[in-house]
C-alpha cells in the first residue's frame, strides 16, 4: 500500500481508500458484476439471440438514438439557458433557476403523464400539431421530448458555474482587441466552456439512456417503432426471463460505457488544451 | 494622439463614481490616474477605452467625439490588472488575436502576422515563451504578454489599469522602470491607473490626482510632490506632520513656535492645519530658536533613511521624522532622550467652518 501513494501531509489514507473501494464495490461494482454473471448463465447462441433479436436491435436505435438527439437539444439550449441565468438580471430569475432543477424532483412517471397529456392528438399542444401531420406521443418524437425535459438540468448546471467565473474582463480584452461578438464567442468563450458543455452532455446521455418511467407514458410502447430497451427489460423480467433482460442490460451497459468513455478522452483533450 | 474627456459623469446607483471630470491628455505622453480606492479613476480609464458609457459628458479622441464609438472601434490597447490573458491559447496565439480577428480584407497573411507578433515579443523581451500557455508563465511575464497583445493592433491610445497591482514588490519595481522606457521607445500617448503614489511619481511625465470622483490636481511629479494644491494631495502623496495651528497676518502659530504662512496675509486668527514632510524637520540635542521639544519614542533604522517617531503635546499623533542615516552618529539618539525639533518647509491650509 506505502509504496502506491506519494508521501502525503493528509491522513487516513488507506481507511478512506479502502472505505471507497468498500463502498463503491457494495453500490456499484458488484451488482454490474452480478449483471454480467446472470447474461453469462446463458449459452453464447442464446445470449446472440437474444441481444440480435430485430425487436432489441431496433429498442437499442431507438433508446440510444433518441438520448442523443436528447443530449444534443440539451447541449443548445441548456447552454442558452445557463447563458442567460449567469448573464442576465430580470424579475423572476430565482424562479427560473428554481424550475431548471424541477426534472430532477419531479417524479419521472408524472411528468411522462404531463408530456402525454400536453402532446396527446387532442393535448393542449398535440392539437395543434395534428394538423401538420406532427406527432409527438405515441411516436418516436415524444421519447426524444421526454428525454430532453429529464436531461436538462445537466447541461445547466454543469455549465452554469464555470461560466459564472469566466471573467467578463476576458470578453472586454476580446472586444477592445476588435474581435466581433461572434469572433468572441467562437474564439474565447466556447474553448473555454467545452469541458463543461462535453460534461453536461454525457451526463444528460447517460441519464437518457437508463430513463424509463416517462418514457413508457409519452411513446406508447409499440414493438419495433416506440419500445425502448428499458422497457423491453422490464417486459422480460415480468416473463421471468432474468438471463435475458440481463443481456439486453449488458448491451446497453456496454454502448453507454463506451460512449462515456469516448465523451470523457474528449473532455480531457479539451480540458488539457483549456488549462494549457 | 491626444485625447480631451469633457464634464464627465458617472453615477452607479447612489454613488457618483466621477463628478463633472474635465482632462486632456497630450499626445505621447504617459499619464498616471493616481488616488485611493473608489476614487474614480478606473471608472474614468474604462470611459476613456469604452468599455463603460459615460452618464454624462463626452470623449473627445484627437479632437473628434468618440463618446459612442464602440470599443472595438476606438484602437485602444488596454493592459488589465489580472492580465485577462486567453487561458487556452498559446503565449503567440494570444498576441496574434487582434490580428487574425480582423475582417478578410484588413487581415494581414500568417507570415505577417508571424512577423509581427515575434517582433512583439522581442519587444517585450519574451520570443522565448512564444509556444507556453499563460498558466505556466510568472505574474511579470504574463503582464508583459498582455502588453504586446495591447500592442499588436497597434492601438492609438495604451490604457493601463493597475498593471502592476497583482504583482509582488520587485517585480513591480523592475517592471514600471521597463515600462518608462517602453514608452520612451515607442511614445504612445499611455494612461495607466495607479493607487500607488511611489509608482506614479517614477513611471509618468505627469499626474493626476483623483479624490471621490473629482480632480484635486494635475502636474508633474514634481510638481505634486513639492507644491501640493490641497489638503488631500498632501496627505496621499507620501508621509506628512499634521499641525493644528492658527493663522494670523502671514504666519501660523502652533504653541510657542510660529511658521510661515505667506501665502495667507490677509487671515485674521483663522484655524489651519500646518502640514511638514518628514524629511523637513530638523533635529538637534540643545534647544533653540523656533526648536519645540519632543521625547523619542522610536527609532528605525532599517532602510536608507533613519524613521523617528516623537512624541509631543502639540501634535495628534506621533511626529515622524526622516533623516540621513549621517546624522544618527551626530545626534546620539536613543529611544527616551530628549531632543529639539524644527519645521524647515511647511505648508498651511485654513480649516473650513
Amino acid at each position: 500500500m506505502r509504496s502506491l501513494r506519494k508521501p502525503s501531509v493528509i491522513p487516513g489514507f488507506g481507511l478512506s481508500l479502502g472505505f471507497a473501494a468498500f463502498y463503491a464495490s457494495l453500490i456499484v461494482f458488484i451488482p454490474l458484476a452480478a449483471l454480467f454473471a446472470k447474461a453469462f448463465t446463458l449459452t453464447w447462441s442464446q445470449f446472440w439471440d437474444t441481444v440480435l433479436d430485430p425487436q432489441a436491435v431496433a429498442s437499442y436505435r431507438l433508446s440510444l438514438g433518441a438520448a442523443f438527439i436528447g443530449a444534443s437539444i440539451n447541449l443548445v439550449f441548456g447552454f442558452i439557458v445557463a447563458w442567460v441565468l449567469v448573464r442576465y438580471h430580470f424579475f423572476g430569475k430565482k424562479v427560473v433557476d428554481a424550475l431548471v432543477d424541477l426534472p430532477f424532483a419531479l417524479p419521472t412517471a408524472v411528468a411522462g403523464i404531463a408530456l402525454t397529456t400536453l402532446y396527446a392528438p387532442q393535448g393542449w399542444i398535440g392539437q395543434w400539431l395534428t394538423p401538420f401531420n406532427i406527432k409527438v406521443a405515441y411516436a418516436p418524437l415524444g421519447v426524444v421530448v421526454a428525454l430532453t425535459f429529464i436531461g436538462l438540468p445537466f447541461v445547466v448546471r454543469t455549465v452554469q458555474p464555470v461560466l459564472e467565473e469566466l471573467e467578463k474582463e476576458i470578453e472586454e480584452a476580446a472586444a477592445s482587441l476588435g474581435a466581433s461578438r461572434w469572433h468572441t464567442f467562437r474564439r474565447i468563450l466556447l474553448p473555454a466552456l467545452l469541458p463543461a458543455l462535453l460534461t453536461g452532455f454525457a451526463l444528460s446521455f447517460a441519464r437518457a439512456v437508463g430513463e424509463y418511467g416517462s418514457v413508457v407514458f409519452i411513446s406508447g410502447n409499440m414493438p419495433f417503432k416506440t419500445e425502448i430497451t428499458p422497457l423491453l427489460i422490464v417486459t422480460k423480467l415480468e416473463q421471468y426471463n432474468y438471463a435475458g433482460a440481463a443481456a439486453l442490460a449488458v448491451v446497453l451497459l456496454t454502448f453507454s460505457f463506451v460512449l462515456l468513455l469516448l465523451i470523457n478522452m474528449l473532455q480531457h483533450w479539451s480540458s488539457k488544451r483549456a488549462g494549457g | 494622439m491626444s485625447i480631451e474627456v469633457k464634464n464627465i459623469q458617472k453615477q452607479f446607483g447612489e454613488f457618483t463614481a466621477l463628478d463633472n471630470v474635465s482632462l486632456s491628455f497630450p499626445t505621447g505622453e504617459l499619464v498616471a490616474l493616481l488616488g485611493p480606492s473608489g476614487c474614480g479613476k478606473t471608472t474614468l480609464l474604462r470611459i476613456i477605452a469604452g468599455l463603460e458609457n459615460p452618464d454624462g459628458g463626452v470623449v473627445h479622441f484627437h479632437g473628434e467625439d468618440a463618446t459612442h464609438v464602440h470599443v472595438r472601434q476606438r484602437q485602444v490597447g488596454f493592459v488589465f490588472q489580472h492580465y485577462a490573458l486567453f487561458r487556452h491559447m498559446t503565449v503567440f496565439d494570444n498576441v496574434a488575436f487582434g490580428l487574425s480577428v480582423r475582417p478578410r480584407g484588413k487581415r494581414p497573411d500568417k507570415k505577417e502576422i508571424a512577423e509581427r507578433v515575434h517582433d512583439l515579443l522581442k519587444l517585450v523581451q519574451l520570443d522565448w515563451l512564444a509556444d507556453r500557455y499563460p498558466d505556466q508563465l510568472s505574474g511579470g511575464q504574463r503582464q508583459r504578454i498582455a502588453l504586446a497583445r495591447a500592442l499588436a493592433v497597434e492601438p492609438k491610445v495604451l490604457l493601463l489599469d493597475e498593471p502592476f497591482g497583482a504583482l509582488d514588490a520587485k517585480v513591480r519595481k523592475d517592471l514600471r522602470r521597463w515600462l518608462r522606457r517602453l514608452h520612451d521607445e515607442l511614445h504612445i500617448t499611455s494612461i495607466f491607473v495607479t493607487h500607488d503614489q511611489e509608482e506614479a511619481m517614477e513611471v509618468a511625465d505627469r499626474i493626476v490626482v483623483l479624490n471621490k470622483g473629482k480632480i484635486e490636481q494635475i502636474g508633474t511629479p514634481d510638481e505634486v510632490y513639492n507644491n501640493p494644491a490641497t489638503p488631500f494631495v498632501y496627505d496621499f502623496i507620501g508621509q506628512v506632520n499634521l499641525f493644528h495651528s492658527r493663522v494670523n497676518e502671514g504666519w501660523a502659530h502652533i504653541g510657542e513656535i510660529k511658521l510661515p504662512a505667506p501665502e495667507h496675509p490677509q487671515v485674521r486668527d483663522h484655524a489651519a492645519v500646518a502640514y511638514v514632510r518628514p524629511h523637513d524637520i530638523e533635529l538637534q540635542a540643545l534647544p533653540g530658536e523656533g526648536f519645540i521639544s519632543a521625547v523619542i519614542d522610536n527609532i528605525s533604522t532599517a532602510g536608507a533613511v533613519l524613521r523617528i517617531e516623537l512624541r509631543h503635546a502639540l501634535a495628534d499623533d506621533v511626529i515622524h521624522v526622516e533623516l540621513p542615516r549621517s546624522q544618527e552618529r551626530l545626534l546620539n539618539l536613543h529611544p527616551g532622550s530628549q531632543v529639539y525639533a524644527r519645521p524647515t518647509n511647511s505648508k498651511i491650509f485654513l480649516q473650513n467652518r
